[in-house]
């Protein structure tokens, strides 16, 4: 209190207006509150949660003859899910998440163990070089893939000038090619996560548990590997969950060949005009990646114990 | 494998013992790192490498020219495209710059109710699928515009202003993300001090708490219009008809066949975004 009073006693300096209408704001915390959080969760509700809630509406919708939204509330958009076509559009998008999952997973683990056993000034520059294709234009590189994967392609050249090849071999617009560019594009997701918890490793249990006789590879599996699951478990949903949502990567490098959801959503809504279906496509989707997040959470959480 | 080269007695340095153990373990871990950055980058430097080879069949390198960049800079649609990205980057960057701290603020400092509530659907925006994003603006935008036309008749159309908005809503999430990280090991003393010493909570703010977050907020900055120059596929379902930014002038073209063109054009985007980065990274080095 004896400070406050001295604080009270200075004399004042003319406050600027600013400095007024902050203090009357001070005064009401409600209103401080609300200026602070109000901008926030206005444009989330505003711009994020409703657009979704509408979504959500249109999903339980029919379709006009003409592509219009018509109010009946139906339950056919998800039942039409049940189509083989649909499912195996589904499970595809599925199959070439986990793929994309684990490739990244064997190829990440090894590197963000190196990456954290390097002597330290090194680390960092690593970890730059990790970055940086992470920030760069996701859209071009899948376009840099898709240049070096076509039949006039730099790969196709270099085999045929080679003269192991005669033909060029087909790998654009292949599963081959779209599982090839999540990896591309998504790898660094897996890395840094992965690199977070293996550097936090106490690298003297290794010795520990060698002192008790366990081999290179108990070593692994029983203290390295569960340890550092928590990495393991981020890592994974962080590339799992853009893969199976994936639209760009499979639009450019699998070329109508290799449909997956995204593709499926972006038809629904553009080129067939049928937004009831593809609102409720898109929920599906959603309903995967939140359920496959918790599993796999979940799974993570008991191997740690 | 590997791990038997943590076996180094305790008293020598890991680092230089390593380095004379050339073990198998240790060689395969090394080739795969390189093979890792040989599979990041190369892609990257033959597409730039490419992007100067004077022949159309881009396969057969023919000879050094800077042609298809003389024709990208005449290139009126580029340029509008270019103009486009900026000023969306820029305004959506402000934005959501300005947005994302203030929330970044209010969950650390304030206890409100549905604070859980509120945290969780931040993060939505993060792990939505990017579809699903910009499919649900697309609807929300297509609904409210014509209900906006039948009870008031105000016509609005999808453009800068729709794109604008979008890139906010996804951008703002991750600027609060890295603030709020910033904030998290603030030095709460340092504010006191200054009360003590006789600043008002202006005061505070202005000459203490905003200087100390700034790499932080410079950082969200710097994120967020990455995020916004470098988005397609939300800006791809909220363009409309007329504005293009240069993700959608590059897929457009691409769709319409591959050239040197699109190569200089995606050259420029990727070094841009590069400079981004490491102009960040060198911020944050400074400091």
């Amino acid at each position: 209190m004896a400070l406050a009073e001295r604080v009270e006693t200075q004399p004042e300096r003319p406050a600027s207006l600013a400095a007024r209408v902050v203090d009357w704001i001070r005064r009401r915390s409600g209103v401080k509150l609300s200026l602070v959080l109000g901008p926030g969760a206005f444009w989330l509700v505003v711009f994020f949660l409703i657009p979704l809630g509408v979504v959500l509406a249109y999903s339980f919708a029919s379709r006009g003859a003409y592509g219009q939204v018509i109010w009946r509330l139906t339950l056919e958009n998800y039942t039409r899910f049940f189509d083989w076509l649909y499912i195996r559009v589904f499970l595809v998008s599925v199959w070439i998440a986990l793929l994309t999952t684990v490739i990244c997973l064997v190829i990440g683990y090894p590197f963000a163990f190196v990456m954290a056993r390097v002597p330290r000034r090194w680390r960092n520059a690593l970890l730059v070089l990790v970055m940086v294709p992470f920030w760069t234009n996701f859209l071009v590189r899948t376009y840099a893939i898709m240049l070096l994967l076509r039949n006039e392609g730099l790969i196709n050249s270099a085999l045929r000038w080679l003269g192991i090849i005669e033909q060029p071999v087909t790998m654009l617009f292949t599963t081959f090619a779209v599982v090839l560019g999540l990896v591309y594009g998504y790898l660094p997701f897996m890395i840094l996560p992965l690199y977070a918890s293996i550097e936090k490793f106490d690298f003297t249990l290794v010795e520990a548990a060698q002192d008790l006789g366990a081999n290179t590879w108990q070593v692994f599996t029983r203290v390295m590997l569960p340890l550092t699951m928590p990495g393991v478990v981020a890592g994974s949903i962080l590339v799992f969950i853009p893969s199976v949502g994936a639209f760009v990567t499979p639009d450019l490098l699998g070329g109508g060949k290799v449909v997956m959801i995204g593709n499926l959503i972006q038809q629904q809504f553009l080129t067939v005009r049928h937004w009831p279906f593809g609102s409720a496509v898109s929920f599906v989707l959603m309903a995967v990646v939140l359920i496959s997040t918790m599993a796999y959470f979940r799974v993570g959480g008991e191997r740690r114990v | 494998m590997s791990t038997t080269a943590t076996t180094a007695p305790q008293t020598a340095p890991l680092a230089t013992r390593r380095r004379w153990r050339l073990k198998p373990g240790w060689l395969v871990l090394n080739s795969n790192v390189l093979l890792t950055f040989l599979f990041l980058y190369a892609p990257i430097v033959i597409l730039v490498i490419f992007s100067f080879n004077a022949s159309r069949q881009q396969a057969v390198w023919v000879g050094f020219t800077i042609e298809w960049y003389e024709q990208m800079i005449r290139d009126e649609r580029v340029i509008a495209a270019a103009k486009n990205s900026l000023i969306i980057a820029l305004v959506s960057t402000a934005v959501s710059t300005v947005i994302g701290t203030l929330t970044a603020l209010a969950l650390d400092r304030f206890r409100f109710r549905a604070k859980t509530a509120f945290e969780g659907a931040m993060y939505l925006p993060i792990i939505v699928p990017e579809i699903v994003m910009a499919i649900s603006l697309l609807v929300f935008f297509n609904t409210s515009f014509n209900l906006l036309d039948r009870w008031l008749g105000l016509t609005l159309k999808f453009g800068l202003g729709t794109i604008t908005i979008a890139h906010i809503a996804f951008s703002f999430p991750f600027v609060a993300v890295v603030v709020r990280a910033r904030l998290a090991d603030f030095d709460r003393t340092l504010e006191q001090a200054a009360q003590d010493l006789g600043a008002n909570e202006w005061q505070t703010f202005r000459y203490v708490t905003l200087p100390l977050l700034m790499p932080g907020i410079l950082a969200g900055a710097l994120l967020a219009f990455t995020l916004s120059i470098d988005d397609f596929v939300i800006t791809f379902f909220n363009a409309g008809i007329g504005a293009t930014t240069l993700p959608l002038e590059i897929y457009g073209r691409i769709r319409r066949g591959i050239t040197p063109e699109v190569n200089a054009l995606s050259a420029v985007l990727l070094l841009a975004s590069i400079a981004l980065v490491l102009g960040s990274v060198l911020l944050q080095r400074r400091r």
